[in-house]
């Protein structure tokens, strides 16, 4: 096939990818744009197929190797559950990562194959796109391991910090780029792996600091490495497909990352350089006195909800901990019955990655026209009767309005305060993530109710 | 003067940071999981690559030093196109709009 022919079907396959991510713009949509992906995709490995133009043993070889990986992913994706959906994505990342340090590594020993030079002869520019290529893939590898193993609960979810671990992360980057200086100038193949291999190191650094609930910040930022990884790759072979596809996904991680930093009032750099270590002494004990707090129990909440016209749900990490969606849902169905008005309220942050409560709410069959996000729902907890928080916390946290002190002053929060009664289902008292007590357990109008997520929402189905 | 090729790969790319920005924009927020889950699924287009580092082994010889890379990079990449494809299918044949019935 001509280089000209196999140029303009890439570009049709980049041209599909900016559809299939278009279509994510609204739900209806949204399944035809995952079709225009798999057509995009379906186009680029049919046109690389027939420009290479290799039928021999080594094609059968590939068609085996593919349809392994493929049964692999096929199985992964229809087995996973969907509270396991922020996990299944890091380790996704992963192997994107991997993949484009295989691919420049194979380039960098055989640059003939990828037309780039004969090896310790690579031209200087494809040099310099293929270090970058696997430099950002082995970061994305390595940072997406680490992410991977504290959502599975491997690793443990507290940030690891340990003293010059920035100053140690800097030098780490500095060397990065000075040994990319002295590969292009000596094309040594030793260089070559220790660039690998001090980009593995980095990115591991880079998140062992970072705890569980900065998790969405993380995967959206591996989510944009990836995405630079593939266009790095892309610069090397040529290729306009790689090169559109990773500009998107890597603006898309870099939004993503935005939106998230912005849900919690911090900065990029406030959360990738570590937790919320640095402020947390300042409001962590001046609080400690012991506050009266109202618990109830499901018939409390039950009654509460029963004599109420408008009820607003509010979700967090602790619901897909508890796996409590399903058990929600036939609460919320029992309320419907009974005409009572009821919508969900998303935090931006609530969970442990973009989106992650949605999906949840959609796997339990809640109709998306009911969930809203932070700016559409928050006026409306003035209005409401009740507010159901279940296994959300710091994103309700009345202090983020009023304590400058407060680590987490600024962060938008929810306003359930401000409705009639709050429902809180908690396992205890204990803090959040940020490390701060709720203003909102000890309210007036506050009601805790002490118990698992599920068991709490089946029980009090029962007494509606 | 010509203009070296490299420069129009160069205004792809940024070009295409910016359609990426304003699409990506336009996502509602509710789909951002299964955002994050295609976005993983297309770049796996990496295969590209895997592909013709895999087919790279001179006449005869299927698996070189250069072609076990590209092999191994296909199994990864392939992983995460099914998976990344089929999981966000999936995802998406959840959201359903209220049923207007009564």
């Amino acid at each position: 096939m001509s280089a000209n022919i196999s140029a303009i079907l890439y570009l049709i396959s980049g041209v599909l990818f900016i559809l299939a991510l278009r279509g994510l713009s609204s739900p209806e949509t949204s399944r035809q744009g995952n079709l225009f992906g798999i057509i995009g995709m379906v186009i680029a490995v049919v046109v690389t197929f027939l420009s290479v133009g290799n039928f021999t043993a080594g094609f059968i070889y590939v068609l085996i190797f593919l349809a392994i990986g493929g049964s692999i992913g096929a199985f992964i994706a229809y087995r996973i559950p969907m509270t396991a959906m922020p996990e299944l994505v890091a380790g996704f990342h992963s192997l994107v990562g991997l993949a484009a340090v295989f691919v420049a590594i194979s380039a960098f020993i055989n640059p003939a194959a990828f037309n780039l030079g004969t090896p310790g002869n690579i031209k200087l520019a494809s040099l310099i796109e293929m270090a970058i290529g696997a430099a950002v893939g082995a970061i994305t590898f390595s940072g997406s391991v680490i992410a991977f193993l504290k959502l599975q609960g491997i690793m443990s979810g507290a940030p690891i910090t340990f003293k010059g671990q920035h100053i140690l992360n800097a030098l780490l980057l500095v060397l990065i780029v000075v040994i990319t200086f002295y590969l292009c100038s000596t094309q040594s193949s030793n260089l070559f792996w220790i660039l690998i291999a001090v980009s593995f190191l980095i990115g591991f650094l880079i998140i062992i600091p970072i705890g569980g609930a900065d998790m969405p910040v993380v995967i959206s930022m591996l989510n944009s490495y990836s995405g630079w990884a593939a266009a790095g790759i892309g610069f090397t072979l040529e290729n306009t497909a790689l090169i559109i596809t990773g500009a998107l996904v890597g603006s898309s991680g870099a939004i993503l990352s935005y939106i998230m930093c912005k849900g919690m009032n911090r900065s990029f750099f406030n959360v990738i350089l570590g937790g919320f270590g640095a402020t947390e002494q300042t409001s962590g004990d001046q609080n400690k006195e012991q506050r009266p707090v109202k618990s109830g129990n499901a018939d409390d909440a039950a009654f509460l909800m029963k004599n109420a016209s408008s009820v607003i749900i509010v979700p967090g990490y602790g619901m897909a901990v508890a796996q409590a969606q399903h058990a929600l849902r036939e609460m919320v169905d029992t309320l419907k019955k009974n005409d009572i008005k009821v919508s969900y309220a998303i935090h931006p942050v609530a969970g442990r990655m973009p989106g992650h409560m949605n999906v949840l709410l959609a796997e339990a069959n809640v109709p998306y026209d009911e969930v809203f996000e932070l700016e559409e729902i928050n006026n409306d907890f003035a209005n409401a009767d009740v507010a159901f928080v279940i296994g959300a916390n710091d994103v309700t946290n009345p202090v983020a309005k009023t304590d400058p002190q407060s680590p987490i002053y600024g962060m938008p929060v929810l306003d359930v305060e401000k409705c009639k009664s709050v429902l809180f289902v908690k396992r205890s008292l204990s803090p959040g993530y940020a490390g701060i007590d709720n203003d909102l357990f000890y309210k007036e109008n506050t009601l805790m109710l002490f118990a698992d997520a599920k068991k709490m929402t089946e029980d009090i189905t029962k007494n509606l | 003067m010509e203009i070296d090729p490299f420069i129009f790969r160069l205004s792809i790319f940024i070009l295409s940071i910016f359609v990426g920005y304003y699409v990506v924009w336009s996502v509602t927020p509710s789909l951002h999981t299964p955002l994050m889950s295609v976005t993983n699924a297309i770049s796996s287009v990496i295969i590209v690559g895997a592909i013709i580092a895999a087919l790279s082994g001179s006449d005869g010889v299927v698996f070189s030093s250069s072609s076990i890379y590209g092999f191994l990079a296909i199994v990864l990449a392939a992983v995460n196109i099914f998976g990344g494809f089929l999981v966000t299918q999936r995802m998406l044949a959840m959201y359903k709009k209220k049923k207007k019935d009564k």
